[in-house]
């Protein structure tokens, strides 16, 4: 892959409305059980606007970045030979139903090794008044011939 | 402030070393298919086992993303909040094949790796096996307390 595209800051993605049966589909789908996951009044009691996203929820939003990066003509990432190496979220603040979000991904760094090349990707994605939520990091293998 | 503090463990409780939640997630192909509509990740690989066989694996695999999501949960549980995990990262370093019948069983054990009193944030490393391999590497949670 083409190691130039480090430090390339791709375009905000469209603002993605945090709905609260997609925060409920997304918990039971990781087996969540914590009622702040589900119900508005637990939510509520702990202190939170609205029902809170399980800690990995930040992938749906990151994904949108993520698709960018593949589809960069230039940067030559054959998306068949990527597999998931990392994967880590850095929150701000938690993510709450009703949140409108925006992502925007960084290539932190290109690196080869042995064949391979790994690409860090680093998506901050921020609320409707531009305050950090959480940074979501990829590091993607890109295998190489074999 | 909120009825969930009273729940959160007391950071200067805790021992490094000590074990503070764990479980046992059986997974079966519903349990796939239920992540890839909440997630979007619509790979086949985690649903068709001719296309997972076409390209070198065993058979359909669990999503990183879903392993990493329910091995979470023990932690939140514990913590009592899930806005509570602040950070949480994992290196993806073993597939879990999820046969159509006997589906997987994927296990977690959460220990205290660290503990940042002035921060009020304590680390916990979560162990992630399947067949008493382990699935998931370098499994952190940051988690805040008080």
């Amino acid at each position: 892959m083409n190691p130039d595209i480090q430090g390339r800051v791709f375009p905000p993605t469209p603002p993605y409305l945090v709905g609260r049966e997609k925060v409920r589909e997304f918990a039971r789908a990781v087996f969540a059980t914590s009622d702040i996951n589900y119900d508005p009044d637990a939510a509520r009691a702990a202190g939170h606007a609205d029902i809170v996203a399980p800690p990995t929820f930040a992938v749906v939003v990151q994904e949108a970045t993520l698709a960018q990066l593949l589809a960069e003509p230039d940067a030559g990432i054959d998306f068949t030979r990527v597999v998931h190496g990392d994967q880590r979220f850095s929150y701000t603040r938690p993510i709450v139903a009703g949140d409108e979000l925006t992502a925007t991904l960084t290539v932190a760094s290109v690196k080869s090794l042995g064949g391979h090349s790994m690409v860090t990707a680093e998506s901050s994605i921020v609320d409707a008044h531009g305050a950090h939520v959480v940074t979501a990091t990829s590091t993607l293998v890109v295998r190489g011939d074999e | 402030m909120t009825a969930n503090t009273a729940h959160a463990p007391a950071i200067d409780t805790l021992t490094v070393g000590e074990v503070v939640a764990g479980g046992s997630f059986p997974l079966t192909r519903d349990s796939l298919v239920r992540y890839a509509g909440a997630s979007g990740d619509f790979n086949p690989i985690h649903y068709r086992d001719d296309i997972a066989v076409s390209v070198g694996l065993p058979g359909v695999l669990a999503h990183g993303m879903l392993t990493m999501g329910l091995a979470v949960q023990p932690v939140v549980d514990w913590a009592g909040d899930p806005a509570r995990v602040v950070d949480y990262q994992v290196r993806f370093t073993r597939p879990v094949p999820v046969d159509a019948e006997d589906g997987a069983l994927v296990t977690v054990v959460a220990k205290v790796g660290a503990i940042d009193t002035d921060a009020g944030v304590a680390r916990i490393d979560l162990t992630v096996t399947f067949e008493e391999q382990t699935v998931l590497g370098k499994a952190q949670a940051r988690v805040r307390l008080t």
